[in-house]
């Protein structure tokens, strides 16, 4: 557990960056601290660290007094992965994830073999182990990053922005197997964005800070999207609130009907519809093909596929299920199993139901 | 003249000292002890100096004050200075002629170093020290862990550059009596022995180059392949894993993350 008592942060020319914040990360949880920028989101967690020592104010972590220790001993025990990962471009990979078990005098083989786990842990080849840096992209950089962040096991983890300087395909992916790397690690997260769809992904609670340092509020997400305390939050949070409440809705079991389909490579069939899906040989979909375009009984190939629609999970959010029928082609939402093959689709229209069918519209999410 | 300059330097009786004369040999090794002691009293002093002043990003001052040196004649010095401290020796010993030679050559050397390895130093990426302070790092932890190993490129340069100089300007020192290879090149001048005088600047030449090449030798063995991007070219391709998949835009949502 990491709580902010009256801390404040105010530099020597009178600017306050954090204001008498009371805040409480909880252990095991990811806290999200978002804001716009200049709300001191950054200093406060800089403040945890000590590489910004506050003004006044104490915070603690679990019972100790952040303060009461040399600032260097303080760190060793507390993950922090900053935005441009800034790893040390003269080690190499595997010494630079073991640079914390380093400085606190593990054996080096224990170390390196430590850090070789976590190579893999975080989805990255073993063979990167030997490379520099520099060889890596942005976002395998990252990865190395947060892989140091855990190297000596700490409770708790400080990321600054981390996953904001790479593209979006890529941050989609690191947010993804950063929330499964929780689930098995269960740290004491606190995460820094500007960004409220990244809050709301993948905070457990989230904080949201306004200009001058002061805490405007603290809510689980989808509270958050439903109940806006005040003008400030409701526009900070933005647009589209309704829809994006859905992501934290279970759709439960999807009544789906069974959707024709054709495998690539194989000729196409004569069918009486418009569209037809296309489905690999594991009968993972593919994309969908407009048969008023294709000449009768050509081969199916990747270039005739209409790829614009998502896919929904059997088992998973509302707001999945719904896009996966409005971003089809066809009208007709795909539904997957957990290993991605096929299971039938659905319509917007029965989406629909399901959700005006909830028990009450306004605990979405609750 | 290039076949005088040739037989000059092939001739036997050049390389060898003899009662009357110090020949090649010998006024090599003058050159190169004047040169070392110079190398390294100014790098004893700017080194560390250079680390404390990029890393504190204190007393930058001092940089601007080493650089202004460097419009010093060097050969003005070294006659005020030998006019201010030879009368205080007597006797058989050139150490009256050999400290304000030093001096003056400490003094060339000491502004690339310095200025070099202040640079090196805070051109550290502010993300990486950043990072290596989070990491709980102890300040000389990170000026000798991070930023040192980091700004060696530019420290080698300085040390490169500041050698080059010192060999070029050691000749000096014969101007004030003393040996070295720029015996050579003054006596040739005088005696109007103008094949003796070129070789001596060809030999000048040439233990700078050879210097400059085993320091480029050391510099390679020293500065981590990370920084230099000299890498095995089997460890370049490795950008792949993050290729999206062309199908990854059906699989947005939920399917994603096991990809990994």
């Amino acid at each position: 557990m990491i709580r902010f008592d009256q801390a404040t942060k105010r530099y020597p020319d009178g600017t306050v960056a954090v204001d008498e914040l009371d805040l409480e990360a909880p252990s095991g949880k990811i806290t999200v601290l978002v804001g716009p920028s200049g709300c001191g989101k950054t200093t406060s967690l800089r403040m945890i660290n000590r590489m910004i020592e506050p003004t006044s104010g104490t915070i603690w972590l679990d019972d100790t007094d952040t303060a009461s220790m040399p600032a260097h001993e303080l760190r060793r025990q507390i993950g922090y992965v900053i935005q441009h990962a800034g790893l040390f471009p003269h080690r190499t990979i595997v010494d630079n994830i073991a640079t914390v078990p380093f400085l606190i005098g593990t054996d080096k083989r224990q170390a390196r073999a430590r850090a070789m786990e976590l190579l893999e842990r975080v989805g990255l080849d073993p063979a990167f182990a030997k490379r520099y840096p520099g060889q890596l992209s942005g976002g395998q950089q990252q990865r190395v990053g947060v892989a140091r962040a855990l190297a000596a096991d700490p409770p708790v983890m400080l990321m600054d922005e981390p996953f904001s300087a790479v593209d979006p395909v890529v941050r989609d992916q690191l947010q993804d197997e950063f929330l499964r790397l929780q689930d098995e690690l269960g740290k004491t997260i606190v995460f820094v964005t500007h960004d409220i769809d990244e809050a709301i992904k993948l905070g457990d609670q989230v904080a949201v800070l306004r200009v001058g340092g002061r805490l405007a509020q603290l809510a689980p997400p989808a509270e958050l999207l439903s109940r806006p305390v005040d003008a400030f939050v409701a526009g900070f949070v933005g647009r589209d609130r309704g829809y994006r409440a859905l992501g934290f809705t279970s759709a439960g079991t999807i009544v789906t009907r069974d959707e024709p389909t054709v495998t690539m490579g194989e000729s196409l069939p004569g069918s009486d519809g418009s569209w037809l899906l296309a489905v690999d040989p594991s009968g993972a979909p593919q994309g969908w093909l407009h048969l008023a375009d294709e000449p009768h009984g050509g081969v199916v190939e990747d270039r005739m596929l209409y790829r614009g629609g998502t896919l929904a999970t059997q088992g998973g959010t509302l707001r999945g299920a719904l896009d996966a029928c409005l971003s089809s082609p066809s009208g007709r939402g795909i539904v997957v199993d957990d290993s991605g093959r096929l299971i039938g689709s659905t319509t917007a229209r029965e989406v629909l139901a399901l959700i005006e069918g909830l028990p009450d519209a306004a605990e979405v999410g609750a | 003249m290039i076949g005088d300059v040739f037989s000059w330097l092939s001739d036997p009786t050049h390389w060898q000292s003899t009662n009357f004369d110090t020949g090649i040999w010998g006024q090599l090794g003058a050159h190169l002890r004047y040169s070392a002691i110079a190398l390294v009293i100014a790098l004893v002093i700017a080194l560390p100096l250079g680390l404390w002043i990029g890393h504190t990003n204190k007393a930058t001052w001092i940089v601007s004050a080493a650089n202004a040196i460097r419009a010093l004649p060097s050969v003005g010095l070294l006659v005020l200075l030998v006019v201010i401290i030879a009368p205080h020796f007597y006797g058989r010993t050139d150490t009256g002629y050999v400290i304000p030679t030093e001096i003056v050559l400490v003094l060339l050397a000491i502004p690339s170093i310095l200025s070099n390895t202040v640079a090196g130093v805070q051109n550290v990426d502010r993300a990486v020290r950043d990072a290596a302070y989070g990491m709980g790092m102890t300040g000389p932890q990170v000026l000798f862990r991070v930023e040192t190993p980091n700004a060696l490129p530019l420290i080698f340069s300085g040390f490169r550059s500041a050698t080059l100089q010192v060999i070029a300007t050691a000749t000096i020192a014969s101007y004030v009596t003393l040996g070295g290879l720029g015996r050579f090149i003054y006596d040739g001048l005088a005696q109007q022995d103008y094949p003796q005088m070129i070789s001596g600047g060809l030999l000048v030449a040439a233990l700078a180059l050879i210097l400059d090449l085993l320091l480029a030798l050391l510099q390679r063995y020293t500065v981590s392949r990370g920084i230099t991007g000299r890498t095995r070219r089997s460890d370049r391709a490795g950008h792949s894993d993050e290729a999206p998949d062309p199908r990854s835009a059906v699989l947005t949502e939920d399917l994603a993350p096991e990809a990994a």
